[in-house]
């Protein structure tokens, strides 16, 4: 952490974690930590007449982890898309070489992800089996923050526990898997679907029966989200729902989303929801068949916006050439059915799969269009942006360089118009959506609450990350962008959250006028969370290493200190 | 018509990327800034007048411009690669991804290529008098959408993966080439005048080929439907008609199946 002093003079303040609206004023920083005052000596930069935000959050992205790799193997000519492989500050500066547009290169996350200024990212789905490999790649991804959530929704020792009704070992295994694993949270991919892909099954409904395991995705979530509060972890389940990329699947998804009625959260860490439902984009779908293809965004956000105790992402479309990649495994093979493109699948033993499926969204093809459409009626019909957040639930919908794209289209109707009348079927896109009738543009105040304040909150990292109060970690946005006088042209607004003109993270200065300057202290956040030990839980562990049912050694297992060097870790006592 | 000529004065060490050498980024400079476009040694930037003596200033716009290098460029890659109009005439050999991605215009290599020449290329006219690599007119490493226009004459022989992914245009060897031809294509076509060792057609959708010399090894999923008389490059001949690949998906057009076609000379 870099020691010393800074000063981010006159800037417009945005910081909805203390209701902070463009006010002007001044961040002090000291010893990577934000703090009252600083002293004379301090480094001064100056943002006058320029936006200040705390370093932005990401909930959910896919950016380290064997699927990730996956697809930069199956995708060379993605690498070629990127246009040119050298970067000015590569040349110049001696850093490292970026490669790839939608599964960029380890040193090319970390850099663009700074140059947006954002200070944390969570990769949303981490194979247990596979957690040395994934943090091996974390590591390498300079400058940002990040953790991982390892996947429980389709893993053999949970599904038998909850098929037993047992909450406390389900809670066991999960603080055991986070602890050897170094993970952070509960992250389920199509509850029940992936487990049943082994058998060349799916689970499309709440109520199908996974083969052997007997249990039902609506039994998994429920007993998950019952174990998540048992521990009172930071983050809440994270789901993944079943049934992702068909058309009808609105209902569905609002009955998943009824599971967490009832349900209350219990923690120490200022989260409220019990439930996260990322990518929402891709599970708000009307009509019967792609023919008569709809959004029902405005159904599923009703349902959102009247229920206190779940947060949602956005997984905004971004209409560019993309690389799917997800752990539920049976939904990349219907993709590939699809699209008729290259198909990877991984079955990971007794906990997961994977796939991936390259895909183009194409701006002529209409149901490309209503998936634009959607991801945006999303954010636009939420009532209360602390719940709502921006992704592109990267690679999937898009690549998590859109952001800025994705910001642009919230914040102007006049560039979400420009995108609709370019559509080759803009007639047939019209019946089948409500964006054009929506007048809503988001302030800036909206955005911070969807990028910084609402993900860390929600993640149960809000005493550290999401806003700019003292105490906070030292990580500071500066966009040029005029509060008072905000450009009437919405393309600068997306060149403003492009490149920073300034980022601060842990106190140092890493971007300066949108280029790499530093390759930053990045840390790997991870949560240990104590509980006494459960004898249960230990010996079916230990058999199913030693039984054969793992094909690996259980001191193979665990992911070694040298591969998280730099660790954050949030450590407690569970509560009984 | 202007004409720019590049004297290649110095060896590099490396390979020298060359991306700048098309009339489109030429178009409106003088000789003196063209010497300052940039190119690859490695990692490192360099300048076109490292490697050449530039003489003569360019045309208003790409088709206005022509480029004669004139020397050995078998250290240059990309020439003419992404260029839209105008010519670019290399008396010497060149080396890999030649004319790749081009829309339009000439290029003209008067010695032998390296591989991946006129990759993903869209239009426009590429000659080579001399042999070809591999990869002639194919896609880009891991892309499924390979050449969809423009014309591709090698003068001499051609390695393997000719038009792999193709979708359109014509590629002529008027020598031999040796594995796989058209895997995957789904349109355009490949005319080879000597002999292929095999692989002709794998797993192809749809599209034309010609082998006029022998094909030593034929594939199982063509199967002979017809003897033809065509007209290809000018001269006719009697030839066998096969379809295929019969183990591959396959459009339909007024109700008939659309297979890719494989002609060779007529059994005497």
């Amino acid at each position: 952490m870099a020691q010393g002093e800074l000063i981010i003079k006159g800037g417009f303040i945005v910081d909805p974690t203390r209701k902070i609206n463009g006010d002007v004023g001044d961040v002090a920083i000291k010893d990577g930590k934000i703090v009252e005052k600083v002293s004379s000596s301090a480094k001064v930069i100056d943002a006058k007449g320029k936006v200040v935000m705390a370093g932005g959050v990401d909930v959910h992205a896919h950016v380290a982890g064997p699927k990730v790799n996956a697809g930069r193997l199956m995708r060379p000519e993605d690498k070629l898309r990127a246009g040119t492989c050298r970067s000015n500050m590569a040349q110049k500066n001696g850093y490292r070489m970026e490669s790839g547009f939608s599964i960029p290169s380890t040193f090319k996350t970390g850099y663009e992800y700074a140059r947006m200024g954002y200070a944390f990212v969570m990769e949303a789905a981490m194979p247990p089996l596979l957690a040395p490999h994934t943090h091996e790649e974390i590591h390498d991804t300079p400058i940002i923050d990040e953790a991982a959530l390892p996947v429980f929704g389709n893993n053999w020792f949970v599904m038998d526990y909850i098929r037993k009704g047992e909450v406390e070992n389900t809670a066991a295994y999960i603080a055991w898997l986070l602890k050897v694993t170094k993970g952070y949270g509960v992250k389920v991919v199509n509850p029940g679907g992936t487990a049943a892909w082994a058998w060349g099954l799916n689970c499309l409904g709440l109520n199908d029966r996974v083969p052997y395991f007997e249990v039902t995705p609506a039994e998994i979530m429920t007993g998950l989200m019952e174990a998540n509060e048992y521990l009172g972890l930071p983050h809440s389940m994270h789901v993944h729902q079943n049934d992702l990329g068909n058309p009808g699947n609105y209902a569905i998804t609002i009955d998943s989303l009824k599971l967490a009625e009832g349900i209350k959260t219990k923690n120490k860490f200022g989260r409220e929801q019990v439930m996260h439902s990322t990518h929402l984009q891709f599970h708000s779908y009307g009509g019967e068949g792609w023919g008569t293809f709809c959004s029902k965004a405005k159904e599923v956000m009703d349902y959102v916006n009247k229920t206190k105790n779940i947060t949602i992402d956005l997984g905004c479309v971004t209409l560019d050439e993309t690389t799917t990649m997800t752990a539920d495994g049976p939904f990349e093979h219907h993709l590939h059915g699809l699209n008729h493109l290259k198909w990877t699948n991984v079955d990971v033993e007794m906990e997961t799969a994977a796939g991936v499926v390259p895909y183009v969204y194409d701006p002529n093809i209409k149901v490309c269009d209503i998936q634009w459409a959607i991801g945006l009626e999303l954010a636009l019909y939420a009532k209360d942006m602390d719940r709502t957040f921006i992704t592109t639930d990267h690679p999937n919908a898009g690549p998590f360089t859109r952001y800025p794209r994705v910001i642009k289209w919230l914040m102007s109707k006049q560039a979400r118009d420009a995108v609709l009348n370019s559509f080759k079927h803009k007639d047939k896109v019209l019946d089948a959506i409500s964006l054009h009738t929506i007048k809503r543009e988001l302030s800036l105040f909206e955005i911070a609450q969807m990028t910084r304040a609402g993900p860390a909150k929600c993640l149960g990292l809000g005493a550290y990350y999401g806003g700019l109060a003292p105490g906070m970690l030292g990580d500071v946005a500066i966009y040029d962008l005029n509060f008072k006088d905000m450009p009437r042209d919405p393309e600068k607004i997306e060149a403003a959250f492009q490149r920073a003109a300034c980022f601060v993270k842990s106190g140092e200065i890493v971007v300066k006028d949108g280029e790499v300057v530093s390759n930053g202290h990045k840390k790997t956040v991870w949560v240990n969370a104590k509980m006494p030990e459960n004898p249960q839980v230990t010996r079916d562990v230990t058999q199913a290493f030693t039984k054969g049912t793992y094909t690996m050694d259980i001191r193979n297992y665990p992911v070694r200190d040298y591969l998280a060097p730099h660790p954050f870790v949030i450590e407690y006592d569970v509560e009984a | 018509m202007a004409t720019v000529t590049l004297k290649p004065i110095k060896t590099p060490e490396l390979i020298f990327e060359g991306y700048s050498i098309t009339p489109d980024n030429f178009a409106g400079k003088t000789a003196a800034q063209i010497a300052d476009l940039p190119g690859h040694e490695g990692k490192i930037l360099m300048r076109l007048g490292d490697f050449f003596e530039i003489s003569g200033n360019a045309g208003e716009t790409a088709a206005d411009t022509n480029i004669v290098i004139t020397g050995d460029c078998s250290r240059v890659k990309y020439i003419g690669a992404r260029m839209t109009a105008g010519t670019v005439t290399v008396n010497g050999n060149a080396d890999m991804y030649v004319g790749g991605w081009m829309k339009g215009g000439k290029v003209h290599i008067k010695g032998n290529m390296d591989s991946f020449c006129g990759i993903q290329m869209e239009g426009g006219e590429l000659i080579c008098d001399g042999d070809a690599k591999n990869h002639v007119g194919c896609a880009y490493r891991g892309d499924w959408r390979g050449m969809k226009g423009g014309t591709i004459r090698i003068r001499g022989s051609a390695g393997n993966d000719i038009g792999t992914f193709m979708l359109g245009g014509t590629i002529i060897i008027e020598k031999d080439a040796f594995i796989h031809v058209s895997t995957h294509a789904e349109g355009g076509t490949v005319i080879i005048k000597g002999d292929v060792e095999g692989r002709v057609g794998g797993q192809m959708v749809k599209g034309d080929m010609y082998v006029l010399g022998k094909i030593k090894f034929m594939m199982p999923g063509y199967q002979k439907v017809d003897t033809v008389e065509k007209e290809v490059d000018g001269v006719t001949y009697k030839l066998d008609h096969y379809i295929g690949d019969l183990g591959e998906r396959h459009g339909k057009s007024k109700g008939q199946i659309v297979y890719a076609n494989l002609y060779v000379p007529a059994a005497a």
